[in-house]
């Protein structure tokens, strides 16, 4: 058995976590910095964290400049769309893959994963010329359904998991009190999938909300692009970036992903599956 | 009776499925093109400063209205993902019909056949404003691909303050310091915690294939139909100097080696560097992020042999599959004209190509903050054997790049640079 840990042990664990928070925390906390600096301070010998003269003037760019509102509401439009489908065809595909043992059930797990494995740049043309012939090229639904198919397998092969750690026996009890598969779904299963559903839609969303390539290739309308392209013209050639600008729309581009998580992130905890099976 | 929590699954997909829908409609709903109408062109601009970017918009503005039977739709791309965007684009029917990007890359597009020959497109007036040396940038197997419009000169950004205080005259506009006198200058701006020149070489192989030709260095040579890439004298002779500035003389700061030119701002602004060698447009960070009080001053291009330098100009092309190159070269006639030349060069700090372009944007200027060395750069720009080169991108990533960068962090001999580039050159030009 573990013992109290020492006051000593205590403090270096405090320290520890400290210095990691500091170390997730900073590049964001530099973020935050550089949005509020005018361009002079941007290029300070001995740059300091708090701005000396703080300065809206990089919003007010970012937001004239490449309208990014715009692109905030398309991104914000196809990324919930992709997270809502995706856990929607996640949720029995995994179900079944989890609890109905069978020869084609791991292929179909084997050949998910696999899929994964080709690069997206390998496939972005064939994707472009069949959603073309589909007339859902320039089209946020191309995009959704893109990210869908994309988003699938991970998010299978996590929610299958999160299926297996369900205990069987609850289902059976379930069932052995009169509950018919349908109920026991309902009742059961679905309450207890509620953080792996909610990790799933996640997932989604911020791949969806951070994804690039395909919304560049795909999205040729302006007034269609979604947010990391609009962020992606405030860099030029090799490496020089408009930095104020570009920090002012990336800090607004993290919150709706911080938001989403803090929302959700009490669905997360899994501990209502505690007692719930003994010995 | 549908339990509730069933319910609400349903309303969610429900949601969903509409909501696809509804996305779908925000779509272009496929190619259908409307047979009646103004004609639609599509532009795709790569300008990403602030001035640059409002100049561009304004232009197309301005031709929109005064156009209405052939409307431009500006589309922003981005540097740094432009190449995969248009060779999806090309490759999948849907490229625009209007293209800026730059002379050394379109190379590949040219001999793809994505691009149209602009040679029977282009009015004679803006064909006479542009030199050859630089339309040669622009030309593959004989076809014109894309007219140069903006060019990009290496000059030197001082700190007034430090050149007074170390007795270093500011040469005139049209008569740079040799690399001799370069050098010499820079000794006399060293001292304790502050360095003549801070070189950026974070991404060395462009900036030292342009300046080699101070010295006639080409780097790549074709006989007989085979290119191959040659070291001698010509082409050791800036690199050599540059890490002699570094290691013998300590004239230059070696932690600027792994720098942009974006980078060395902090050190050059805190006046721990006194000259950055740089791309023209270079000042428009002095005029933006320069402390108040700060002088800088631009020292034309550094002489060897002569002041040549690799032009690598920003170009304007025409997509092949475009059913209107007629008016898309009639666009582009307009919106390179004289007056729009000299708006877009100063909006990017660039140089322009038309002669007339250049006269009229240093008269709109006065030739301050350096636009009379910007302007007098431009005739020493021309096209560099690289630059035609089919290889030159890899070799330049796989080989030159990481060779040039040793060399300069003084890991290995010039010698063995040398190997090691023509090594790579028989890789890559197989």
């Amino acid at each position: 058995m573990l013992g109290k840990p020492s006051r000593t042990g205590r403090v270096l664990q405090y320290l520890a976590l400290a210095g990691y928070l500091i170390f997730l925390g900073f590049p964001l906390v530099w973020l935050l910095s550089t949005a509020f600096k005018p361009p002079r301070e941007l290029v300070q010998l001995h740059p300091s964290l708090i701005p000396s003269s703080p300065t809206l003037q990089n919003f007010v760019q970012a937001f004239t400049e490449q309208e990014l509102g715009r692109a905030a509401w398309n991104s914000l439009q196809v990324s919930l769309a992709s997270a809502v489908l995706t856990v929607l065809v996640a949720m029995p595909a995994s179900y079944a893959l989890a609890r109905f043992k069978s020869k084609l059930g791991t292929v179909a797990l084997g050949w998910v994963l696999l899929s994964q494995l080709f690069p997206f740049v390998l496939l972005i043309i064939p994707i472009f010329l069949v959603l073309r012939q589909a007339g859902l090229a320039n089209s946020h639904a191309g995009l959704v359904l893109i990210y869908v198919v994309w988003a699938l397998p991970f998010a299978l092969w996590m929610l299958q998991g999160f299926v297996r750690n369900i205990p069987r026996e609850l289902e059976e009890a379930a069932s052995v009190d009169g509950a018919g598969r349908l109920q026991v779904l309902r009742r059961v299963v679905f309450p207890l999938l509620a953080p792996g559903l909610v990790a799933t839609a996640l997932f989604s969303f911020i791949s969806a909300w951070n994804e690039f390539f395909f919304a560049l290739v795909l999205i040729k309308t302006p007034e269609l692009q979604t947010l990391p392209v609009a962020l992606a013209r405030f860099v030029g050639i090799e490496g020089t970036a408009r930095l104020g600008p570009l920090a002012a729309g990336s800090l607004l581009a993290t919150l709706p992903s911080l938001i989403f998580f803090a929302f959700m992130q009490r669905r997360l905890s899994s501990g209502s599956l505690a007692g719930a099976v003994k010995g | 009776m549908i339990p509730r929590r069933f319910r609400r699954l349903a309303a969610a997909a429900a949601v969903a499925v509409v909501g696809l829908g509804a996305l779908a409609a925000c779509g272009d709903g496929g190619e259908s093109e409307a047979t009646a109408g103004p004609v639609k062109l599509r532009f795709l601009s790569l300008a990403w400063q602030k001035e640059s970017l409002q100049a561009n918009k304004d232009l197309v503005a301005k031709w929109n209205s005064e156009h209405p039977d052939i409307q431009v739709e500006y589309v922003q791309g981005d540097w740094n993902s432009v190449h995969d965007q248009l060779l999806t684009s090309f490759e999948g029917g849907d490229a625009p019909d209007i293209v800026h990007y730059e002379a050394s890359a379109i190379g590949e597009f040219s001999k793809q056949g994505y691009l149209a020959d602009l040679s029977g497109l282009i009015p004679a007036d803006l064909k006479g404003q542009i030199d050859q040396g630089v339309w040669d940038t622009a030309t593959f197997d004989g076809k014109v691909t894309g007219v140069p419009f903006l060019l990009e000169s290496q000059v030197v950004i001082a700190n007034k303050k430090l050149l007074d205080a170390a007795g270093v005259t500011v040469p005139a506009a049209d008569g740079g310091w040799t690399w001799d006198e370069f050098q010499a200058n820079a000794q006399k701006l060293t001292k304790p915690g502050q360095f003549g020149v801070a070189w950026a070489l974070k991404s060395p192989t462009n900036r030292v294939l342009n300046l080699a030709l101070n010295y006639d260095g080409k780097f790549f040579y074709t006989d007989g139909g085979k290119t191959e890439v040659k070291i001698g004298d010509a082409e050791k002779e800036v690199p050599k100097r540059i890490h002699d500035m570094i290691y013998t003389a300590k004239t230059a700061s070696p932690e600027a080696l792994g720098m942009s030119g974006a980078d060395t701002l902090p050190g050059f602004f805190g006046g721990k560097y006194a000259m950055l060698p740089g791309s023209v447009s270079l000042r428009q960070q002095m005029v933006e992020q320069a402390p108040a009080g700060f002088e800088w001053v631009t020292l034309p291009p550094v002489k060897g042999l002569s002041s040549k330098q690799a032009a690598n100009p920003q170009t304007l092309s025409i997509s092949e599959d475009s059913k209107h190159k007629e008016q898309a070269a009639q666009f582009l006639a307009y919106f390179l004209n004289p007056t729009n030349m000299a708006a877009l060069a100063k909006g990017d700090w660039l140089v322009p190509t038309g002669k007339q372009a250049n006269e009229e944007l240093v008269k709109l200027t006065k030739g301050e903050q350096g636009w009379d060395v910007a302007a007098d750069s431009a005739a020493d720009l021309t096209v560099a054997p690289f630059q035609m080169a089919d290889g030159y991108p890899e070799w330049k990533t796989k080989y030159a790049t990481p060779a040039l960068q040793q060399y300069f962090a003084n890991k290995i001999t010039l010698d063995q640079l040398a190997s090691q580039l023509v090594d790579g050159g028989k890789q890559v030009l197989r």
